[in-house]
């Protein structure tokens, strides 16, 4: 007889204890986190730099981390919102964990910040696994992409509290089959919350900011069923 | 390539496991895999071989077996595997599945200590791993 260990428990335990502890203080302190994972080349990048430009216009005190493998070009992006950003440069490493990140905001972020935008690493299959700590995780993908992404990716699609489908403008020269895409998100991710987005056209502007607030708010957030899975 | 990051934890975890029963050696881990866990088990066995190097586990076979995703609808009352990609979608009603039975796994099932190296009292026998709170 061999009793059973929840390897999930042992390994991602370790990783989801440092985010509910993370969650924990930030929440303490007004602060709620938005972890955006995509693909690379989606335009969580676009996206962010605008939704911060509204934040600051808004007056809600945000800020924003992001992470790649390497260059610091889209902490200089962000920057140009005005609000505080820090670049994570993680040589290499595909995805963020809670301890990391715990690390990266001790002494950087402000007390006042409201809303603390993640810019994950681009990638759509590991950072699925880890919870950052955030109330609100969002995945990004564009119509250049292919209607099947959520089928492809079906972790990341899976564990989203919101989608967010980036350059909606292209739409038309793309094909993108919005109607399909909006199918495979709900298979894989039932009730979750669609929209479109554009940095070009303004399409959907805001709307992350508005979300986000009112995820910090206590408004009730979408919970996949795949997050739902037994112990 | 976060399988090098779940090898590197089996390893530690079976070590501490090895460590607490006097045992020198390890044959096999086994590890239950769900297809919805994210988990590649062709890349998590090539970074365990290179996580075991240096450790109790060096020469340890790492043996995978992949959960098939299942969901349940309650007011249905039924069960279904969810295939890949996966579909959480009640075949019955099309209504949201309440839960996901099984699927997103990641658990070592049993471990076995090398034979010529297991503690007194406990020779090849299946590992008890203590679960830790």
């Amino acid at each position: 007889m061999c009793r059973v260990v929840d390897l999930q428990q042992a390994v991602l335990a370790k990783n989801t204890m440092a985010a509910g502890i993370l969650r924990s203080e930030l929440t303490a302190r007004g602060t709620t986190v938005v972890n955006l994972l995509s693909s690379p080349g989606s335009g969580k990048t676009a996206l962010l730099e605008r939704e911060l430009t509204i934040a600051r216009e808004r007056a809600v005190p945000a800020a924003a981390l992001t992470a790649d493998l390497a260059t610091e070009n889209d902490a200089v992006r962000l920057s140009r919102s005005g609000v505080p950003v820090k670049q994570v440069l993680t040589d290499g490493l595909c995805h963020l964990e809670a301890d990391m990140l715990a690390g990266h905001l001790h002494n950087w972020l402000p007390e006042d910040t409201r809303l603390l935008f993640v810019e994950n690493v681009g990638n759509l299959v590991c950072p699925a696994s880890y919870d950052l700590g955030e109330t609100l995780r969002v995945v990004l993908a564009s119509v250049t992409e292919g209607e099947d992404k959520p089928l492809k990716y079906p972790t990341a699609f899976g564990l989203a509290h919101l989608v967010i489908v980036t350059k909606a403008d292209l739409a038309g020269p793309a094909e993108f089959d919005e109607a399909a895409f909006r199918a495979h998100v709900q298979q894989v991710n039932p009730g979750v919350e669609v929209v479109l987005s554009s940095v070009r056209s303004g399409q959907g502007a805001g709307l992350l900011v508005e979300r986000a607030l009112a995820a910090a708010e206590g408004a009730e957030v979408h919970a996949p069923v795949m997050a739902q899975a037994r112990a | 390539m976060h399988e090098m990051s779940v090898a590197l934890s089996v390893v530690d975890q079976v070590e501490q496991a090895a460590r607490a029963r006097g045992a020198l050696g390890v044959q096999h881990v086994h590890l239950d895999i769900g297809e919805l866990a994210g988990v590649v088990s062709d890349s998590l066995r090539f970074c365990f071989g290179l996580a075991c190097a240096g450790t109790l586990l060096e020469g340890s076979e790492l043996v995978t077996r992949s959960v098939p995703g299942s969901a349940r609808c309650a007011p249905c009352g039924r069960t279904w595997d969810t295939g890949m990609p996966p579909d959480m979608l009640c075949p019955d009603c099309r209504a949201a599945a309440t839960e996901l039975v099984a699927g997103r796994e990641l658990r070592i099932t049993e471990v076995r200590w090398a034979a010529d190296t297991a503690a007194p009292g406990s020779p090849a026998q299946p590992a008890t791993i203590l679960e830790e709170s």
